[in-house]
């Protein structure tokens, strides 16, 4: 369970998140929203990137602000969107470093036997032994993600994880996020862009907007035109195919208008 | 999908080398290159009083060593902290920094009593004030949200010509007997240095660098940049202030003894990455103390033996470091 009690956060007098309250239950969660509506922040928050200003998140019944950061690195994973790398590092020595926090930097058998594991699943062994350097934007996210597996914890938290993802990708991604909650048991949080991903893989929603918590729920709530107009100012049909609700924003009259 | 790419030939013969054979045969490269330049250094045309002649050459090699594995193993450590492959401890104005605290020192409590102190005791007395002047100065800099980089270095620039703008005022003020002898503890060279000073600095960068090795593998994390190895559980803070507080060290300690070298890090640096690419920071400070002592030991003997002392190390150190910064300029390193 991730706890988000009355979170703020501001710089330079602007609010970029503002007072958030939320349980985040185990299974898939999506944080969706439009464009600086503090959804990254937020996450980073989670994940004590950034010291929060005021309130308290706690995940795993860990306070985030006084666990040792050590401690938390076998709780918790985060992969942020931008990832840059001044070692030259080959895609193995990459995902070892999701073992740091278990071993530090004496890998042992069994951390070795996870960094296959996490290559395996990410369809990376047979790139294992390119430098990052060599790689496509999509394979190196896919290496990143591997990183985050191999640190093995209960949660992960993924900032737009379908960046750089060709629609292939993109849904295997989203079909390995459905493997680790289904059959490993944890908690994933990632901040989405694209609505109807989010709707058809996550058990449910967090709509932020200008900072603040609009609405949270399955998607079978929040996929509701009336709703995701109060999160994106516009009117998004909602269609169900297949038994999926799916929005159609590409036709919505206001979706061409920029304010 | 079968791979195309990977049955393509990349690069030369050079380039399928393993990091580990490729560590390996760089290492003893340069270990055997630094033996036998040492070796040279001390035996070329020996004349006169043997003993006296090595031990004064000893001392000479013994300062130039040291400084050589200070400023390389510093200027490692703090670029990887800082997140960049440009800024070193003395572009960022460490060394003029030192140079105005033992100018401050003989300012307010005049030459003779200051330099009537003991050596050792004087020295721990600066690098003390060094190390949290320092902390002071970059701290907030590099562990707050990292600026942009050009940023940093001209704050850099400008905080190097500061200190060297009031270190030279300060001189002015002084009485010119005091002015004389602050310029002989400041203007040191490898061609005087004293064997307790020595001595004590050795203790002391050995004992730096003994932490910066234990922090080898947590510098390896910091590389993949801060969210990361806040992720994987580094304490981002406490492991830049301890940097930075070990490069304070072991700048103030090299220039202590030698003087200020502005561009001699960057390039022994830059030249450890060209040679061992792929490699973590326990190989790269290997290749990085073996190059800097190479690299300021052969100097030194061109200087000394070669040109007949026609022009100082630093200026050939600072041509060749100085070029290198423009390259890595021009490179687009500075994005």
């Amino acid at each position: 369970m991730i706890s988000i009690e009355n979170v703020s956060q501001s710089y330079d007098a602007e609010v970029v998140v503002d007072n958030v309250s939320a349980q985040i239950g185990p299974g898939l969660t999506s944080i969706i929203g439009p464009n600086g509506a503090g959804k990254s922040t937020l996450l980073g928050l989670i994940a004590r990137l950034q010291p929060l200003q005021s309130g308290r998140v706690s995940v795993g019944g860990l306070d985030v602000s006084s666990t040792p950061s050590k401690q938390l690195a076998r709780t918790l994973a985060i992969l942020r969107q931008e990832n840059q790398v001044s070692l030259r590092l080959r895609v193995r020595d990459l995902v070892t470093f999701g073992r740091f926090p278990h071993t530090g930097g004496h890998p042992t058998s069994e951390d070795r036997a996870h960094v296959e594991a996490a290559l395996e699943r990410l369809d990376l062994t047979s790139l294992a032994d390119r430098y990052l350097d060599q790689l496509s934007g999509g394979q190196r996210q896919r290496a990143f993600i591997a990183m985050v597996l191999a640190q093995d914890t209960d949660y992960v938290l993924l900032d737009e994880p379908l960046n750089n993802l060709d629609m292939k990708h993109s849904v295997a991604m989203m079909q390995l996020m459905r493997t680790l909650v289904d059959e490993d048991g944890k908690t994933v949080v990632v901040v989405m862009h694209d609505i109807n991903f989010a709707s058809s893989y996550s058990d449910s929603l967090l709509a932020l907007k200008r900072g603040a918590l609009v609405a949270h729920g399955s998607p079978e709530q929040i996929m509701d035109t009336d709703v995701l107009e109060s999160v994106y100012d516009m009117r998004i049909p909602i269609h169900e195919v297949d038994g999926t609700r799916l929005g159609l924003y590409f036709g919505s009259p206001q979706g061409a208008r920029i304010s | 999908m079968p791979d195309l790419l990977s049955h393509a030939p990349s690069g030369t013969a050079r380039a399928h080398l393993s990091p580990e054979a490729r560590f390996r045969r760089w290492a003893i490269g340069l270990g055997v290159a630094t033996v036998l330049a040492i070796a040279l250094f001390l035996t070329w045309s020996l004349l006169g009083n043997l003993a006296f002649a090595l031990t004064l050459r000893g001392t000479r090699i013994g300062a130039i060593i040291l400084c050589a594995i200070a400023i390389s193993v510093s200027t490692l450590a703090f670029q990887t902290v800082t997140a960049n492959r440009i800024l070193t401890p003395s572009i960022m104005g460490m060394d003029a920094l030192y140079a105005l605290l033992q100018t401050v020192m003989v300012f307010s409590l005049g030459a003779t009593a200051w330099i009537t102190t003991p050596e050792p005791v004087r020295f721990v007395v600066e690098l003390a004030l060094m190390v949290g002047f320092s902390l002071l100065l970059y701290r907030w800099m590099f562990t707050s949200k990292p600026g942009a980089l050009h940023l940093m270095l001209l704050v850099g620039i400008v905080l190097a010509t500061l200190f060297r703008g009031v270190t030279a005022l300060l001189g002015k003020l002084l009485e010119p007997s005091e002015y004389t002898q602050l310029q002989d503890l400041s203007f040191a060279s490898f061609n005087r240095v004293d064997p307790t000073l020595l001595a004590v600095a050795a203790l002391i960068i050995a004992a730096s660098i003994a932490v910066l090795w234990r922090l080898r593998h947590t510098l390896d994390v910091m590389a993949l940049g801060r969210d990361t190895a806040v992720s994987l559980g580094v304490d981002h803070r406490r492991v830049t202030t301890m940097v930075l507080a070990l490069s304070a060290v072991l700048v103030g300690t090299s220039t202590a003894l030698v003087g200020p070298i502005t561009f001699f890090g960057l390039l022994v640096v830059s030249l450890a990455y060209q040679l061992v690419p792929g490699a973590g920071h326990g190989r790269l400070v290997v290749i990085s103390a073996l190059l800097g002592t190479l690299v300021l030991v052969a100097g030194q003997f061109v200087v000394e033996q070669l040109s007949g002392n026609s022009t100082t190390l630093s200026v050939v150190v600072e041509f060749a470091g100085g070029i290198v910064f423009i390259l890595l300029l021009l490179k687009g390193a500075l994005k």
